[in-house]
């Protein structure tokens, strides 16, 4: 038996009356609608009255438990007698029923078949790539209309991102770039050094800087960095609806939002580019000295490495990538959702695009100088 | 209601974001089973105090108490426990987004107690049923409308039985008849749980119909310029800005909201 206080029912009189006993609180150990069920369904009653003398103290768990008895009761045709109940319990019990269940309208299933269908999955890569075109489409306009002095843009806003992207990135610039340089340089060495060919370090940290690693990682920084803060601070915007109040005021969000950041970017990237070159040439320079390759020897040696059309590939490089990187983060903001979940999946959104689009146009990059000869 | 518990005391409060006063000299008690509005111009630190109560800002000078309590001035175990006597609901919901609407309200029952998974679910049916919400479980906050969304606010501020109810402007944003619901249903509570329920609004008919008293904050003079039932400081109220506001709606539409009282 249980104790006093052990919150418990008991079906009696041809399973006509519900007896309630003990403390019905969430914290006790309360009886499970299950078992109530059980024994209705083997009384098969027409009605339920509540039987309430033994019950003590209750909170939650009795109308929880009550509510229960009575959605089941309506399903089954008992009627479901609940004038004995505390007062407190039938009001709540009647707030709790005023308004139907509701019933969620089925989703639309998809079988496995078309779920493989590959003219699908086709059609959803194409209008992915619709709405780059697009976007990118609306950004040239937009560039068209500021460059012949009609577009929404605000100087002040543009003059922020320059500093968002260009001074306040200094730091993590010169720390990966120098140690760019320093890698490249133990990599040559290395090899060089089985055919005591050290001296070559030089020319090898100089173009492989000023050609592929300075833009490369440069971009590569910049997308985690610019790129995901562009995607966030878009979607916030779009979360508390002010992108729809920059709409409905008649301006272009491109015009407003999206062109200050991607032209701030692509202004800055060659700077920062050309600072991440020199930063990495004397990163690989400091490993040579440790290899016998002084300080002098690598600068007569990097002189005559240095040629025009390295340094130019390089900065052609890092002003694609600043608009890939631009675009990128830029669509994944504007096309956020509405709730703070889409807000992160934006962000993420926008690092993997850019990150995927910088080595895709550096792979087509390298064979279209490979085929020009530069 | 011959001998009144006070359940929460504020006393001697001062509040400032940083040097930047907001008010100061606020003394008032709210007395247990009280539906107590703090009301007051915008912009007059009416959310701040609200959000000083729970606990969420320290005071600048002064201190609330609840019962011989103050949360402030207690351990961390003790402050745990206030905690859990208390529901809570934001101005703009505070639903958590990346959640369905029964796992927002089953958050507070995972945190306190030790309830199994089905006893949880139970909980939260009977609790979404109270908001008018039973069978929107598996709703994500953005696929329901606003008034849903403080509805269900109302559904996970109540899960756990809570001793005291805290509102931030619960009808702002919402049509007089969904207000008009919301109403209803924080005095149903109020009543059915016996709970103490503070609200933070410039509504006036809710004002009239919930009310059973009230401080007014100025913003002019940085402090609480008068205390009492809404329904009196109409009529009596010794400060005119008071009477103003509160009978800006006009004496017709204040009668009206005030007889529809139950």
């Amino acid at each position: 038996m249980s104790t006093p206080g052990t919150p418990d029912f008991q079906l009696t009189d041809n399973g006509q009356t519900l007896a309630f006993s003990g403390d019905w609180n969430i914290e006790a150990d309360c009886p499970d609608f299950g078992d109530l069920q059980a024994q209705l369904e083997a009384a098969r009653p027409t009605e339920l009255r509540c039987d309430t003398a033994a019950l003590g103290d209750w909170d939650s768990a009795l109308p929880a438990f009550l509510l229960h008895c009575q959605h089941y009761c309506e399903n089954a045709g008992i009627s479901f007698g609940t004038d004995a109940l505390p007062e407190g319990a039938q009001r709540l019990l009647k707030v709790a029923t005023a308004v139907k269940t509701h019933q969620r309208p089925a989703e639309k299933t998809t079988s496995l078949a078309e779920r493989l269908d590959p003219r699908a999955r086709l059609k959803s890569l194409w209008d992915n790539i619709e709405d780059h075109l697009v976007f990118i489409g609306e950004n040239t306009v937009a560039l068209m209309k500021l460059l012949t002095g009609r577009a929404n843009t605000r100087r002040a806003d543009f003059v922020n991102f320059i500093y968002q992207a260009g001074p306040n990135a200094f730091g993590i610039i010169t720390l990966t770039s120098f140690l760019v340089g320093m890698i490249l340089a133990y990599l040559g060495a290395a090899q060089l050094a089985q055919f005591g060919a050290q001296i070559y370090v030089a020319n090898l940290v100089t173009i492989g800087m000023l050609r592929e690693m300075g833009a490369l990682m440069t971009a590569v920084v910049m997308a985690g960095r610019t790129g995901a803060a562009y995607a966030a601070q878009l979607g916030t915007m779009q979360t508390r609806e002010e992108i729809d109040a920059i709409v409905t005021l008649g301006i272009s969000p491109i015009e407003f939002l999206v062109l200050p950041r991607m032209i701030a970017l692509v202004l800055i990237m060659p700077l920062l580019v050309l600072y991440a070159n020199v930063i990495g040439i004397f990163g690989g320079a400091i490993v040579a000295a440790g290899m016998d390759v002084s300080l002098i020897q690598f600068g007569q040696q990097m002189r005559e490495a240095l040629a025009f059309n390295h340094l130019w590939t390089g900065l052609l490089k890092s002003v694609v990538f600043g608009v890939l990187i631009a675009i990128a983060g830029c669509r994944a903001g504007i096309q956020c959702g509405r709730s703070s979940a889409a807000v992160g999946e934006a962000a993420t959104n926008a690092v993997v695009t850019s990150i995927v689009y910088l080595i895709v146009a550096d792979a087509a990059l390298n064979i279209l100088f490979q085929k020009l000869g530069v | 209601m011959a001998e009144r518990e006070v359940h929460i005391h504020v006393d001697d409060l001062t509040m400032a974001y940083g040097s930047n006063l907001i008010q100061a000299d606020l003394n008032f008690d709210v007395y247990k089973g009280d539906v107590f509005v703090i009301m007051g111009t915008s912009g007059c630190g009416k959310s701040t105090l609200l959000k000083h109560m729970i606990g969420l800002y320290p005071p600048a000078k002064g201190d609330i108490r609840f019962g011989d309590k103050s949360f402030f001035h207690s351990d961390l175990e003790t402050q745990f426990q206030m905690r859990r006597s208390w529901g809570i609901t934001y101005q703009s919901g505070g639903l958590f987004s990346a959640m369905t609407l029964a796992e927002n309200a089953a958050l507070p029952l995972q945190q306190y107690t030790t309830l199994s998974a089905a006893e949880v679910a139970d909980i939260v049916a009977y609790k979404l049923a109270l908001v008018g919400l039973d069978g929107y479980q598996d709703y994500y906050p953005s696929e329901i409308s606003g008034g849903m969304q403080k509805r269900a606010g109302l559904a996970r501020a109540i899960a756990l039985d809570p001793d005291i109810l805290f509102f931030d402007e619960p009808s702002a944003g919402l049509d007089p008849i969904s207000s008009q619901l919301l109403d209803d249903l924080i005095l149903e509570m109020q009543e059915s749980l016996g709970a103490t329920v503070v609200i933070v609004t410039h509504e006036l008919a809710s004002i009239f119909a919930i009310a059973s008293n009230s401080v007014f904050l100025d913003p002019e003079t940085k402090t609480m310029i008068d205390y009492g039932d809404p329904k009196v400081l109409v009529e009596q109220s010794e400060n005119e800005k008071v009477r103003r506001f509160l009978a800006r709606g006009g004496t017709h539409a204040m009668s009206g909201a005030a007889g529809d009282t139950p």
